[in-house]
Order: structure tokens, then C-alpha cells, then sequence
């Protein structure tokens, strides 16, 4: 009898030990977007995430962000954000771009460590807020083990 | 200084938009990774990237933990004068490098 409670016990505990880990969650990923959004509306559409929906490794994904702007000096983007849903910090990468740029498109590479949602804001000039999310599988997650 | 890699034209025509690539070695530790030996092994990312035209922002990036070892960025641009397009990386661990590269306007 007192193996087996030591075994639940056992058991239980490390049932919980991976739930404390430090982890984004959905909660901290909108606590991360009202941070940069405020009290402004957030609206649907003109992003456009460039994103594989399978990925076998999460260490390299390429992730592409296109914004529908004219960027002119009066009409452009001003900053693009990049959120995610698993990976220990909600931030993935803030731009700010300048009006030198021809068009509001960022391309990158990410981590990822958990099949999740990722988010992207777009911030314009005139103040308005545009959203758009994607949806990706992850086989093989970042963040894992040391290889070297 | 060999540690980075830049892709954009030499020559382009004037107010035509072009894509600048870069790439630069660094291994962009998250800091959430535990070593060979269990303790955590120690954050070292590059925090910021700037690019910029003749001294004029073009972009600048903060970047966290979630960017891929060897940070790729690549951006559209288009200018209307010849100038050097300069970048800069910094980071953990006094990390700072920049580059630049030359581009004539036809």
C-alpha cells in the first residue's frame, strides 16, 4: 500500500512539473497583443502570413509577412507584429518599418515549439490595426535538447 | 566579417522596389534549452536589427528568442540615389557587427 501511494504520488508529480514550465498560452497572447494594440480595434484582413502548414522541424520555419499597403508617405505601415501561441515567450518579432521601404513584406526564419497559431499585427500610419493568423503543425519542435 | 551575407543588386533603377537579403552566422541561443550537464544554458540572441539608407532607417527589427539560429531578414526597398546600404546587429554579450554594401542608381 505505501509503494503504490509513493507511486501515485510519483506519478502525480510529474503530471504537474511540466504544466508549471514557463510557457506562452493563449491568455499571454492576447496580454501580448493588447499591449501593442491598446484600446484600438483590431480588424481582420490586409496581412497576409506566408506560412507552411506542416512543418517536420520546428528550429527553421520559414515565415513570410505581406501587408496590403500603398506605403506612401501618408498611407504605409509603420510596424508589423509577430505573436505566437506555445513557444515560452509570446514575441516572435517586432519591425519598424521606414518609409524607404517599397512594400510592407518581411521575410524570416522562426522557431517553433509546439504545433500553434501564430499571429501577426499590422500598425499603420493612420492608426489602424489590421490581424491576420495562421494555423501550423509542428512534427519535430524546437528547443528540445542540446545536439552538440 | 565574413560571418555575414548580404544579397542585394549592385545596380538598380531608380524608385524600383528590390529585395535586400541577409543572413548572419549566430547561433541564437533561447536561454529555455538545458545543456548537456541539466542547467539552463544561458541566453545569447541578437536583440536588434537595423538597416539603413544614407543614414535614413529603412527597417529595424527587435527580435526574441523564437528567430531561427542565423537570423535570415529579407525586405523590399527602392531608392531614388546612389548611397551604401548599412545594417547592424546587436545583442547578448556586446555582439555588434555591420556591414554595408554600395548600390549605384541608374
Amino acid at each position: 500500500m505505501q509503494r503504490r501511494s509513493f507511486l501515485a504520488g510519483t506519478t502525480a508529480l510529474v503530471a504537474v512539473l511540466p504544466l508549471a514550465s514557463a510557457h506562452a498560452t493563449p491568455e499571454s497572447l492576447q496580454a501580448a497583443i493588447r499591449e501593442v494594440v491598446g484600446s484600438a480595434a483590431l480588424r481582420e484582413g490586409k496581412v497576409k502570413i506566408d506560412l507552411p502548414a506542416l512543418v517536420e522541424n520546428g528550429n527553421t520555419v520559414p515565415l513570410g509577412v505581406t501587408v496590403d499597403s500603398p506605403m506612401t508617405a501618408t498611407d504605409r505601415v509603420k510596424a508589423i507584429h509577430v505573436f505566437n501561441e506555445k513557444n515560452p515567450q509570446p514575441h516572435v518579432y517586432t519591425a519598424t518599418l521606414g518609409p524607404g521601404l517599397a512594400r510592407a513584406d518581411i521575410s524570416t526564419r522562426i522557431k517553433l515549439g509546439d504545433s500553434q497559431k501564430i499571429v501577426v499585427v499590422a500598425e499603420t500610419s493612420k492608426g489602424e490595426f489590421w490581424t491576420a493568423s495562421a494555423d501550423v503543425i509542428v512534427t519535430l519542435a524546437a528547443c528540445l535538447e542540446d545536439l552538440t | 566579417m565574413a560571418n555575414v551575407l548580404i544579397n542585394a543588386p549592385k545596380s538598380v533603377k531608380k524608385g524600383q522596389a528590390f529585395e535586400v537579403k541577409t543572413l548572419i552566422l549566430h547561433p541564437m541561443e533561447t536561454g529555455f534549452r538545458p545543456g548537456t550537464n541539466g542547467t539552463i544554458i544561458p541566453r545569447n540572441i541578437i536583440e536588434d536589427f537595423v538597416a539603413t539608407y544614407n543614414g535614413v532607417e529603412l527597417i529595424r527589427l527587435k527580435l526574441s528568442s523564437a528567430i531561427a539560429a542565423n537570423p535570415f531578414v529579407a525586405f523590399q526597398v527602392a531608392v531614388t540615389e546612389s548611397g551604401t546600404l548599412a545594417f547592424r546587429w546587436t545583442g547578448d554579450e556586446g555582439f555588434a557587427i555591420e556591414q554595408s554594401v554600395a548600390i549605384a542608381v541608374e
